[in-house]
């Protein structure tokens, strides 16, 4: 069938479809705990505290303190791309829930906007659990740390988006693989998670610049460290544009597998 | 000849259909069509239930059954026709008509991370019952369907009938006047397809309105106020369970089989009996009066028969064909 163009309706039924999911998480949330927040965490101060001691300060601060930023805007991206993939994959298609839910008087708009807050619901907690444990550390600085909540909210909802665009094409989960393996994993490289940008060669720059999470990064780590972004406009302009547009193309092409 | 008689029938058909319909019409369709990749799954559809009844729609395997009730909830486009549900037109209206309608899906999607109370629970919500309008109606659903001892049991440890019961009580949590159910006891052994059919008649005598796909000829006939078969796509009867048997199909059948049934059927049966089909091993001979048929066939001994009563399912293969369908 032709593409359903039309902009996304907006509406609070989405709300019982976020509950659904906040639901099933309580249930389970020991194990979800440990995938998204222990991992990252340990791996925070595993390179920080180890490969930090063999180096010296990076842009002006000890290493742990830079990754710190880079490490909570890569767990706000996988908690929400994972959430938006494998998790809406599973109720999208082997269980059916979504089917059961637009029999009742809830449509597939509702459902995606659910979906789309619910994986970003995702990356605040474990961007949240993570942000906390840094200021336990003392590795955050002051109240303008405080913004990077969020941040990690829009970041959240930039990846969600992009995630639900590929969910609608999937035909199994191990779709979700090429993904990870051919934009994730190289965002989370090129965009100044484990290292400055400025070490990259400058096409990669110009081209990492295209990137959510470069944005994400530059708002996150000097509001950190207790200072201003050099470009705030920018970045927020640049991660509320995945957000919008990733939510609307999600929008149009799980219409047209659903709904055809 | 028979092909210029044809539309005149038809015609004359839904002339009387008009003169008959009452205003209690609580879902209708008409002239409903819908193609996927050129090839027409419904073809010009027209179905009208009313209020209080249980109508059922048969057909073999892709006859168009679930993409009907897919277009009637509103979840599927048509490409042409008109669909009216409980007074509002679908699918521009699909949403507030859902709102009045209880649905049990061909294959089960109940939560599986959840209890069967927390599935009625959050099946609710969606209907937009708050949590306590919703937790006070788990008692009542949960005794309908049999489950009150279960209400805290998950879901994967429910067995097959236990998991339709609980689906048949999540399409009333709104209290709905209208349930569609597709296929709502395929894959169930029968002890647990005659409690859902217990209940469904329960349902009915409530004055709910219920329409249900099947391809179970003794769910149509115990069940079903009206039917209509339909195959590829289109309505080729309509009627009660009683008037199809009567205007399609011989009153008796005689089903024989046995060694030698190919000569016999050749030799005798035609002579004896007003139609004879067969199928794999067996020779279907339908007839009004069955006792020549029989006291001939007391004369072979390698043979065997039964005697019946024609019912739906001979009216079903006479109209549907005899020949798989996948």
């Amino acid at each position: 069938m032709r593409y359903d163009f039309s902009f996304p309706r907006l509406s609070p039924r989405f709300i019982p479809v976020w509950r659904r999911n906040f639901l099933v998480w309580k249930k389970l949330a020991g194990a979800s705990i440990l995938g998204n927040i222990a991992d990252p965490m340990i791996a925070l101060v595993a390179f920080g505290y180890g490969l930090g001691s063999l180096m010296p300060q990076v842009e002006g601060v000890p290493y742990i303190q830079f990754l710190a930023a880079g490490t909570i805007c890569m767990s706000a991206m996988n908690a929400a791309t994972f959430e938006a993939m494998y998790s809406a994959f599973s109720r999208m298609h082997v269980q059916r829930t979504w089917d059961g839910i637009m029999n009742a008087p809830v449509d597939l708009d509702d459902v995606m906007l659910g979906e789309l807050i619910w994986a970003a619901t995702k990356s605040c907690m474990s961007g949240a659990a993570i942000m906390l444990v840094v200021w336990l550390l003392g590795l955050a600085n002051g109240a303008l740390s405080l913004l990077i909540l969020p941040v990690i909210l829009l970041t959240g909802l930039a990846f969600a988006g992009l995630g639900l665009i590929i969910n609608a094409f999937a035909r199994g989960y191990d779709f979700f693989q090429y993904y990870f393996t051919l934009v994730i994993t190289p965002m989370a490289f090129v965009s100044g998670v484990f290292f400055p940008a400025a070490q990259l060669p400058s096409w990669l720059q110009v081209c990492a610049q295209a990137l959510p999470l470069t944005h994400a990064i530059e708002l996150a780590r000097p509001l950190l460290l207790g200072h201003a972004p050099a470009t705030p406009l920018l970045n927020i302009a640049v991660l509320l544009a995945y957000a919008l547009a990733g939510a609307y193309v999600a929008t149009v092409v799980t219409r047209r597998r659903l709904l055809a | 000849m028979s092909n210029a008689a044809t539309p005149v029938r038809e015609a004359a058909t839904q002339v009387t259909l008009a003169s008959t319909v009452t205003h209690s019409a609580v879902f209708s369709i008409t002239g409903l069509r819908k193609s996927y990749g050129g090839q027409q799954v419904v073809a010009g559809l027209d179905l009208r239930v009313e209020r209080g009844t249980c109508f059922g729609i048969l057909g073999p395997n892709g006859a168009g059954k679930t993409t009907t009730l897919k277009l009637s909830l509103g979840l599927i486009q048509p490409d042409a026709g008109t669909i009216e549900v409980l007074g509002h037109a679908v699918p521009a209206d699909a949403r507030i008509a859902r709102q009045r309608v209880g649905v049990v899906p061909q294959m089960d999607n109940l939560d599986p991370d959840f209890t069967v109370a927390e599935n009625l629970l959050v099946y609710g919500r969606y209907f937009g019952l708050s949590d306590a309008a919703a937790r006070s109606r788990i008692p009542a659903l949960l005794e309908f369907a049999n489950l009150t001892a279960k209400a805290d049991a998950r879901i994967q440890t429910l067995s097959g009938g236990m998991k339709r019961r609980l689906t048949l009580a999540r399409a009333l949590v709104n209290d709905p006047d209208l349930i569609i159910l597709d296929e709502p006891t395929t894959g169930l052994d029968p002890q647990a397809r005659h409690m859902i059919w217990e209940r469904l008649r329960q349902l009915v005598a409530q004055g709910k309105t219920l329409i249900l796909t099947t391809h179970f000829m003794e769910e149509a006939e115990r069940l079903c106020t009206r039917l209509a078969v339909i195959d590829h796509g289109k309505k080729i009867a309509e009627g009660s369970p009683r008037e199809l048997i009567g205007r399609h199909i011989e009153p008796e059948v005689v089903e024989v089989y046995g060694d030698g049934v190919e000569a016999w059927a050749d030799a005798r049966a035609q002579s004896l009996s007003e139609r004879v089909e067969k199928s794999g091993e067996t020779v279907f001979c339908y007839t009004h009066d069955a006792t020549g048929l029989v006291n001939d066939l007391a004369h072979h001994a390698t043979l065997r028969c039964l005697r019946r009563p024609a019912n739906l399912e001979d009216v079903f293969i006479k109209l549907t064909g005899r020949e798989l369908r996948d």
